[in-house]
């Protein structure tokens, strides 16, 4: 019973694949996972925690036309990438890209983890030598 | 002293913290930032609502404007509507980019809600909108005279943001 249950649950979570295949036939097998992992990049604008492949927003149609256009054009991912954030900003990728306005954000993290530890090594740890 | 500092420290990171989380309570992230400002409009010819005319960057350039991105399935084009046809009344040059629409649903919209248009494109398949990093309707850019695209407001335009964002920067453009 849960192995069907679970069949059943892969099938449902599958079956947007078939159906965005059979909507964008794309001649080869490494034009349509070009096409899928570009598709799952890109945040759809209207509905945001979207990407532009599970969005059923106007605009993330038309977006997903045009991308599924450039890649039938043999354009490379960064080509289209560049295109869409040419008109669109860096909002529209799931990653942003490394500059030097996002630097905080990619190495923030770590810089609050060393911060956090060089506290900790300054309050406690000498503490306990002077003792 | 230089002890009382280090103890002070977490605090202080934490007050950093409160500052900037407080400030993302008020960010709109539906408010996307436009990368087409200080870049001129994009090519286009379009058919022309209404006339037999082309609708291209060379008819909305020339004069400081507005380009109005609209729809007849758009509400709150609506409501944005009243307060274009009072800019109209003022002389302010308004242009209309009819996006993603039918021509007979369009004609009658404007026939219902008015026309406040000195001319209007047709851009029944968006792609001029996705050139202009259209999101969404109603969006309205402000053009200089040589059709750059100096500013870009996302939603209802209304008297308030007509007086704070666009007035100055008309007025600097006139200027200048």
């Amino acid at each position: 019973m849960p192995v069907r249950f679970f069949l059943t649950l892969c099938l449902l979570f599958s079956s947007y694949h078939v159906f965005a295949n059979s909507m964008y036939p794309l001649a080869s097998a490494r034009q349509q996972s070009q096409f899928d992992h570009l598709l799952k990049e890109l945040r759809c604008l209207v509905c945001q925690n979207q990407d532009l492949a599970d969005s059923n927003a106007g605009l993330a149609k038309d977006l997903r036309d045009q991308v599924y256009l450039m890649v039938k054009d043999e354009k490379s991912d960064s080509e289209i990438i560049n295109y869409l954030t040419a008109r669109y900003g860096d909002f529209i990728l799931f990653n942003p890209p490394v500059k030097s306005i996002t630097l905080l954000l990619w190495y923030g993290p770590l810089l609050f983890l060393l911060l956090g530890l060089f506290i900790f090594w300054r309050t406690c740890l000498k503490r306990t030598v002077n003792e | 002293m230089k002890k009382r500092v280090w103890r002070l420290l977490p605090l202080m990171v934490f007050t950093l913290l409160v500052i900037f989380l407080w400030r993302g309570l008020s960010l709109e992230p539906q408010h996307l930032p436009s990368t087409q400002i200080g870049h001129s409009l994009p090519e286009f010819q379009l058919p022309q609502l209404g006339t037999e005319h082309v609708f291209s960057t060379q008819t909305v350039t020339g004069k400081v404007a507005l380009l109005n991105v609209w729809a007849s399935w758009c509400e709150a084009c609506i409501e944005e509507q009243v307060f274009l046809m009072q800019l109209a009344q003022q002389g302010v040059l308004i242009y209309g980019l009819n996006y993603k629409d039918d021509t007979a649903d369009a004609t009658r919209w404007l026939k219902e809600w008015g026309n406040p248009y000195q001319a209007i494109g047709e851009d029944h398949r968006g792609k001029v909108a996705i050139d202009l990093g259209v999101y969404g309707a109603p969006e309205t850019f402000l053009l200089d005279s040589h059709g750059i695209i100096r500013y870009r407001h996302v939603g209802i335009l209304d008297a308030k943001s007509w007086q704070q964002e666009f007035l100055p920067r008309i007025r600097q453009l006139e200027t200048a």
